[in-house]
């Protein structure tokens, strides 16, 4: 029986599925359940999954031992803050490329994206010095700048690849129909690209959101975002298992969320087209 | 195809783009290359004179330095390995009729969107502890001794957890090309008698050969300057056990005060980078814009 | 009034002149067909008239104003696109409202307008749809709605109908056309199907490598072609090339017949061949006859002929619907010839 056949091949591969994907997904569980048991039943040597006495004791220490508002504003506003600022710069720059192609438009494009390569230590020493002689260090604005700058190439470049697919015939339409360069850009472009344009801010909120290597250096107590926040527990109270899950859960929850509801997006967007 | 009126505007426009990254790169790193040239130590001020090629001679001939050259090699070459194998075998099986296929793939791609310290500080504390970790626990009840993962193999132990978080990258990416196989090609092939494993080999991998070359290119990007991984777990050691090049000159520069040592080393990053991104460019020149 | 004239207008990309100087007059309330093979320049000069590209050299006069710099949006010309180039986010509403909003007209006005151009094309209910949930002969009515409203000077049209399948092809062929007659605008349409040019075109100007080879009515170019080019470009099917033995005192290398200018006997003529494929029409047949040189004629035939596959029969053609072409594939006319001949 073709039927039956099939459906138990299909049960085999779900089993298979759900079982790989429940132990990729294991530690963030783990986390997050962590986080409601008390300190004993977290370090327990025969640890329970579900069976335990559920408590909120270790967010209400989280809050109320660290400003963890205060690093969570942080991250809203450097991620938010330089992915808006991105946008503003990017999208000019991606109208340009993907509508008034010429012979340099593909090496100028590859240049954007080889300043990615750049390892960041090679300007570490610069921008750390920079910063402290500008008074950017442990500033929530001097972070906003590096964050745009590092994430420029990428919002250019997925940009590109959205606006690439807008028909030039449509704007050429616009301009017949006697709109000037910005009708065409507001009333044209930009509700076209709409969809394009929030997962490219998407994507990169979430880059800043999780971005560990500047926000660790050039932070402290004062602009620190949650990234740098949660290295501090490190040690010894990383030990605390039940805190640091708490901590660490409210860290990567809200972008969590976000990121479930963009995944559609986001494939296209971080492999730069080449897979739609 | 345009007017002479379009083209102006549109080198207007890239204007702020190409600025800002071109003073991004050039700025800084021109000041890199200044430094490398001095004895500039923060804790012996004004003391910076030039010395030519002296900060290099040390930094290459540090046995801190070959050593963190083959630990980030390995470390990128060993993470990409792992998501590379481990992201197409899920893909093809995420690409079967199966139950729940959108819940599993929420599970699966969950990992990427952990910011870099939770995850490293998870893995530590909560799985690889010795004494308390999960991984620790499961030993003893199965009867054999904890392994102390960050001492016994501490780059091992960054390269999982930093698979860990690439993985659900590379299966998405490779999952979403698969789905974009026309199945037609597999019916073809099912007439002309090919089996699954030829399916796979002369159907299936050459049509991943693109999104293959861009899980390379972005996991390259991302690997070759790990950091908060290193730094939240061993710090780079025992030793310079799992030092890589960008936390190499993380202490240098910033602990060690050493300007000038520093910048040498960064000069040395910047020209590996440059000889591994000449490669993959050529790489994706061919394959991305195809 | 829309008048266009070209003067010397020229086109470059780089080295590449994709246009070489050319010079035409299209009258005012003309539908005139740029007809020609891709790559022939047709498409780019009609992005010329309408601003979308520069003019390399020479002059674009827009009802004898020179228009060669004006940007497209003020140019008073509708264009309507291959691919109907509609707001994907506006309704069909918006979509024909666009240009009348950056024209600033009262939204009485606009309403009016709108209504009037759904009355014209049957849009009436797909008003507030999007054109996504449209069909293409509905998105090709959109299209040429939001050209109407304008009242441009001219329209100007870019393989319009290249998208749709044949039958809907020829339906809104008529509906163009039927247009013209009542709006008496100008058109000037781009097309690579000379089936369209004949059936449109007040005036055709057939397209080869960037220079027009000829202008005038479709039937001038399907009675007095100019060169070989224009009399194997139009007529279909194409007309029979035979190459000639040279003679003395006459320049005649190349001879053409059309299809249907072939008459097939089984008796004697001029021809002598072998019949290949026959492709029956019911209409008409089309046989494709082996003559003893070597090269195969098509022969239009009626449709009832009962011919078989491999007969031998003989082919004739009355002089005057024979064409005679030069070494550099000009026509020579008859009376030329005849003076040849006899001098």
């Amino acid at each position: 029986m073709a039927i039956n056949k099939s459906n138990k091949s299909k049960f085999i591969y779900t089993i298979l599925a759900w079982g790989i994907s429940g132990l990729i997904f294991f530690p963030i569980l783990w986390t997050l359940l962590t986080s409601f048991k008390t300190e004993a039943e977290a370090i327990s040597a025969s640890p329970s999954l579900f069976m335990f006495d559920w408590t909120l004791e270790n967010y209400r220490d989280v809050l109320a031992r660290s400003p963890y508002f205060d690093h969570f504003w942080n991250s809203v506003i450097i991620s938010l803050g330089s992915s808006l600022l991105g946008l503003l710069i990017a999208i000019p720059a991606a109208w340009s490329m993907a509508f008034v192609q010429n012979k340099r438009t593909k090496n100028l494009l590859m240049w954007m994206l080889s300043t990615k390569m750049l390892p960041p230590v090679g300007v570490l020493i610069p921008i750390y010095m920079l910063f402290r002689d500008f008074d950017l260090l442990d500033t929530k604005i001097g972070l906003v700048i590096v964050m745009t700058l590092i994430n420029l190439p990428i919002m250019v470049w997925m940009l590109y690849t959205y606006f690439r697919e807008i028909p030039n015939e449509i704007l050429e339409a616009s301009r017949m129909d006697g709109a000037n360069i910005i009708d065409e850009i507001f009333h044209v472009l930009l509700p076209i690209a709409l969809p394009g344009i929030a997962s490219t801010l998407l994507l990169n909120v979430i880059l800043a959101w999780n971005e560990a290597f500047w926000s660790l250096i050039l932070t402290a107590a004062n602009a620190a975002p949650l990234t740098a926040f949660i290295a501090s527990y490190s040690s010894p109270e990383g030990l605390f298992y039940a805190k640091l899950s708490a901590a660490s859960a409210m860290a990567i929850v809200p972008i969590l969320i976000l990121g479930w509801f963009s995944q559609k997006q986001l494939v296209r967007g971080l492999s730069f087209g080449a897979v739609k | 195809m345009a007017t002479t009126n379009s083209r102006s505007l549109a080198r207007l426009m890239l204007f702020p783009s190409v600025l800002l990254l071109l003073a991004w790169m050039i700025v800084p790193l021109c000041m890199t290359l200044y430094f490398s040239f001095l004895d500039y130590n923060l804790l012996t001020p004004g003391n910076d004179e030039f010395i030519g090629l002296v900060n290099y001679e040390f930094f290459l001939t540090d046995p801190a330095f070959i050593e963190s050259f083959f630990n980030t090699l390995l470390l990128v070459t060993g993470v990409l390995f792992i998501t590379l194998v481990g992201g197409i075998g899920l893909a093809v099986l995420l690409d079967q009729a199966i139950w729940g296929r959108n819940y599993v793939r929420i599970m699966v791609l969950a990992p990427f969107f952990v910011m870099p310290t939770v995850s490293a500080l998870v893995w530590k504390n909560m799985l690889m502890n010795p004494v308390n970790g999960l991984f620790a626990h499961f030993a003893t009840w199965i009867g054999v001794n904890p392994i102390d993962f960050f001492a016994q193999m501490p780059l091992f132990s960054i390269i999982i957890i930093v698979s860990w978080q690439w993985l659900p990258f590379a299966a998405l990416i490779l999952l979403t090309a698969i789905q974009s196989l026309d199945r037609e090609q597999l019916e073809a092939a099912d007439l002309d008698g090919a089996g699954p494993i030829s399916k796979f080999l002369y159907i299936v991998l050459p049509h991943l050969s693109r999104a293959i070359t861009a899980v390379i290119l972005i996991e390259t990007i991302f690997l070759l300057s790990i950091f908060a991984e290193i730094l939240v777990t061993t710090s780079g050691g025992p030793g310079y056990a799992s030092t890589n090049i960008t936390y190499l000159i993380y202490t240098q520069s910033l602990l060690q005060f050493d300007v000038g040592g520093g910048s040498a080393g960064g000069i040395v990053a910047v020209i590996l980078a440059n000889i591994v991104s000449i490669f993959l460019m050529r790489l994706i020149g061919k394959n991305l814009e195809g | 009034m829309g008048s266009i004239t070209l003067k010397q207008v020229t086109k470059s990309f780089g080295k590449v002149n994709v246009i070489k100087p050319i010079d035409l007059e299209i009258k005012d309330g003309e539908f005139i067909v740029f007809v020609g093979p891709s790559g022939c320049g047709k498409s780019t000069l009609l992005r010329m008239i309408a601003g979308l590209e520069d003019t390399t050299s020479g002059t674009i006069e827009i009802d004898g104003q020179d228009a060669t710099d004006t940007p497209p949006a003020k140019r008073g010309l509708a264009m309507v696109f291959q691919s109907y180039a509609l707001y994907p986010h506006m309704t069909v509403r918006n979509n024909i409202a666009f240009p009348l909003k950056q024209a600033k007209l009262s939204p009485e006005e606009i309403d009016k307008k709108i209504a009037n151009a759904a009355k014209i094309l049957n849009l009436d209910t797909y008003l507030d749809r999007k054109p996504g949930q449209l069909s293409g002969g509905q998105r090709q009515r959109v299209a040429i709605g939001r050209a109407i409203v304008r009242q441009p000077s001219a329209f100007l049209f870019d393989e319009p109908l290249s998208n749709l399948d044949a039958s809907l092809r020829v339906n809104m062929r008529l509906e163009i056309s039927e247009l013209h007659k009542s709006l008496a605008t100008t058109m000037v349409y781009v097309t690579h199907d000379q089936v369209e040019a004949m059936t449109m075109a007040d005036r055709i100007a057939v397209f080869n490598a960037g220079i027009i080879e000829q202008v005038g009515t479709p039937l001038e170019l399907y009675n007095k072609p100019v060169n070989q080019f224009v009399a194997g470009f139009i007529g279909s099917p194409k007309m029979n090339f035979m190459s000639v033995k040279p003679v003395e005192n006459d320049p005649t290398v190349t001879i053409g017949v059309r299809p249907e200018h072939l008459v097939i006997t089984k008796d004697s003529g001029k021809w002598h061949g072998t019949v290949g494929v026959i492709e029956h029409l019911g209409s008409e047949t089309f046989l494709h006859v082996h003559i003893d040189n070597g090269e195969t004629l098509t022969v239009r035939a009626d449709g009832n002929c009962d011919i078989q596959y491999g007969d031998k029969v003989y082919l004739n053609a009355s002089p005057d619907k024979v064409l005679h072409f030069d070494a550099k594939g000009l026509t020579l006319s008859l009376a030329a010839k005849d003076t040849l001949m006899s001098a």
